[in-house]
């Protein structure tokens, strides 16, 4: 049959999230709420040493000093934190030596997820370190990296083994008291993942982590730390799920990229957190800090398919600090339903003839809004400065919103910037077209959506960019208008 | 092949079509002339299925199946293809990659598999070869920043990589130069066959030098008023459609 406006919008409607099944694997959960007593049972859980419980508390205190933002274009209903809980961990010892050792239970949730261990080992030769709920629950390939002196690892293991390293690092690119989550995750991290390449080393293959929230009531506060040394390389991969509950869960994590000398950071991410059922119930608050430091002549690049979360809160950023450094950020967002993103990349020019490129495309369908908000900064002592940014937004139906906010402060003369922003809408002339050459409304949008992100999804690495287009298709099936 | 029965059809209250009868066969060209706004675009889009107009009486049939509840797709996996008057925009996808797409749902619409990729690209090959289509074009986004004539020439490419058994051409000629119309009409003619019918829909004469019809109907207000050979159409470009307009008024 022909889709009507009615019909398409009845299909978008009943369209299910795909990963919204719940795994019964024991677990071990705090109580719920937030206190000091919290934050040292955390680290004591953790097995830390105590500067790192030091630092959790600082990171506390500041915390309790601080209020929830409000300048983001979303509305919600703000967590309450004493009602989370903030540890969770699947109840078996947490680390594994093999496969073999991981519950059989838990294996069967990653294959659902479609991202068999096995597979993944064999074909794709990416390196995988999953984080369910709190705890990471396995790291392939561990060996093969350990040959080229590459550090891939959980954080908590990371603070254990390499304590010089992370002691060194955390906190330096996104400070304890950057912002209300990013002071809270330092307070009440769980896990995350921690990788280093050694100088002059090309990472053989791409390393991946996979984040799961699947307990009810609890948050996930992943802390990511990655170290490129001297002119080393990195790809670096990151998927996000959740199943579908009906209250909202909280995902507050940080991502800190370190890129010395010479070195290149490639971070990509496919986030499809649960989204809210199509009323607009449910769903997943993703209020994360992302942000990578540049020295000289170093480039990182962040990539981002983000399909999920009832509310996003992210701008994955670039501090470009060494002379000819390079920040890149290539960003599709697809909100449907009632989902509200605000999102984009702050990119801060401070060294000398440095670079910086933004992509970012904006799809809108259902009654969601989808804001872009970036801030190109040049420091006065950044000469020669090129930005160029570029912000698409593609409207289906008439009850959805993309808005734009891009913020340029320049303070050098020699500083090069351009802005481009267009704004379209998928046709039912681009439908019909399609249609009458055979092809049906579903796949038509898929099409349209693919071409419309193509520059972004091209940045992908190859066996990311068939997931995240796939992706696309299912968040936006049937949804024009 | 085509059978349009006391067809009417409406737009949003307003009647278009007012009982049109038309049949094709296989191996024949019609042409329907008409003035602006006599309806032929809209019996275009009527037989290729768009939503916004409604059958209000009569039918299309098309290898005898009323095609009422079909849609445009099922339409266009039967073999009913429609050069565009006004060809879309898809910024991103290249015209290869939707070629692809549509050869290959309309394989699945039949149960087969997708075309293998060294016979997709030989059929690419052929056909552009054919219709003397430079293969950067291919890898161009479909339609975006072309020029009048090579949106026309991608219609025709598409139509000759689809091979329909029914190809109707809605004012392919519009926007044309000659070089242009002559490609076009080659393509068309070399595309023509025993076993597939093309319905030309033109406003001008100019196009069925090139494509010749078996038959010319001449729509005014919604109704074929007059039906006849080629010879229908030099006399058409000679009086005008004011005279017809005039008959038919009697």
């Amino acid at each position: 049959m022909a889709y009507t406006e009615e019909e398409l919008k009845k299909e978008l409607e009943t369209k299910e999230y795909e990963y919204g099944f719940y795994t019964d694997i024991e677990s071990e959960t705090f109580p719920n709420g937030l206190n000091e007593e919290i934050v040292v049972a955390i680290s004591k859980k953790k097995e830390e040493p105590e500067w790192m419980t030091e630092w959790r508390l600082e990171s506390f205190r500041y915390w309790k000093e601080m209020v929830e933002p409000e300048w983001a274009n979303v509305h919600y209903t703000k967590p309450d934190f004493q009602a989370i809980s903030y540890y969770s961990a699947p109840n078996k010892k947490p680390k594994y030596n093999s496969l073999d050792e991981v519950d059989p239970e838990l294996l069967s949730t990653f294959e659902r997820l479609g991202i068999s261990l096995d597979e993944q080992k064999k074909l794709a030769g990416v390196a995988m370190d999953i984080v369910m709920d709190s705890v990471s629950v396995a790291t392939t390939f561990k060996k093969t990296l350990a040959e080229k002196g590459i550090i891939f690892c959980s954080i908590s293991e990371a603070i254990k083994e390499h304590p010089e390293l992370v002691k060194k690092y955390i906190g330096t690119v996104v400070p304890q008291k950057d912002n209300f989550y990013a002071a809270l995750n330092s307070a009440v991290f769980s896990d995350g993942s921690f990788c280093y390449i050694p100088k002059g080393v090309r990472c053989p293959m791409e390393l991946s982590t996979y984040f799961r929230i699947n307990q009810a009531g609890t948050g996930q506060f992943e802390r990511t730390l990655v170290i490129a040394d001297e002119g080393s390389y990195v790809s670096y991969l990151e998927g996000c799920t959740a199943p579908s509950r009906d209250e909202n869960q909280l995902h507050a994590a940080v991502v800190e990229l370190i890129a010395l000398d010479d070195a290149e950071i490639k971070y990509s991410t496919v986030q499809n957190w649960f989204p809210g059922d199509k009323s607009g119930k449910g769903g997943v608050y993703n209020f994360v800090t992302k942000r990578g430091i540049c020295e000289k002549n170093a480039k990182i690049s962040w990539t981002q398919v983000e399909t999920g979360s009832a509310v996003t809160w992210k701008y994955p950023s670039c501090i470009l600090k060494g002379d000819n450094s390079i920040g890149e950020f290539y960003s599709i967002a697809v909100t449907n339903n009632y989902q509200q993103a605000d999102t984009g990349t702050k990119m801060i020019h401070l060294g000398k003839n440095t670079k910086s490129t933004i992509i970012s495309k904006g799809i809108s369908a259902g009654k969601s809004q989808n804001s872009y908000r970036g801030l190109v900064q040049v420091n006065s002592r950044a000469e020669n400065a090129r930005n160029f940014s570029q912000c698409d937004s593609l409207l289906m139906g008439n009850e959805c919103g993309a808005h734009t906010f891009p913020y340029i402060e320049t303070k050098n003369k020699t500083a090069q910037i351009e802005h481009e922003a267009t704004t379209s809408k998928i046709g039912e002339d681009q439908i019909f077209y399609c249609n009458q050459r055979g092809i049906d409304t579903e796949k038509a949008i898929a099409l349209i959506v693919n071409g419309f992100s193509k520059e972004v999804l091209n940045k992908l690495p190859m066996e990311f960019a068939v997931e995240a287009q796939k992706l696309l298709e299912i968040s936006l099936e049937g949804s024009v208008g | 092949m085509l059978k349009i029965k006391d067809l009417h059809a409406k737009v949003e209250d307003k009647e278009i079509l007012k009982g049109i009868n038309l049949e094709l066969n296989a191996g024949e060209v019609h042409a329907i002339m008409g003035p602006n706004g006599s309806g032929k675009s809209t019996l275009a889009s009527v037989i290729a299925g768009k939503e916004e107009f409604e059958i209000t009486k009569g039918g299309v049939f098309f290898e005898n199946e009323d095609l009422e509840d079909t849609a445009p797709e099922e339409r266009a996996h039967k073999g009913i293809f429609l050069s565009f008057q006004y060809p879309v925009e898809i910024p991103g996808v290249s015209v290869t990659n939707f070629m692809k797409t549509a050869i290959n749902e309309s394989r699945k619409a039949r149960g087969m598999e997708d075309m293998p990729a060294n016979e997709m690209l030989k059929l690419i090959r052929e056909k552009s070869e054919m219709l003397d289509i430079d293969r950067k074009f291919l890898s161009r986004s479909l339609n975006e920043g072309f020029s009048g004539g090579e949106k026309k020439r991608n219609e025709i490419f598409q139509m000759a990589m689809l091979e329909p058994k029914l190809a109707i051409l809605d004012e392919t000629d519009s926007g044309l130069d000659i070089d242009a119309l002559r490609i076009v009409a080659n393509g068309v003619n070399k595309l023509r066959s025993k076993d597939n019918a093309v319905l030309v829909i033109t406003h001008y004469q100019r196009l069925l030098e090139y494509i010749v019809p078996d038959f010319v109907h001449v729509l005014h207000d919604g109704k074929i008023v007059k039906s006849g050979d080629k010879a229908l159409a030099l006399e058409l470009e000679e009086k005008g459609y004011d005279w017809l307009k005039q008959e038919s008024a009697v």
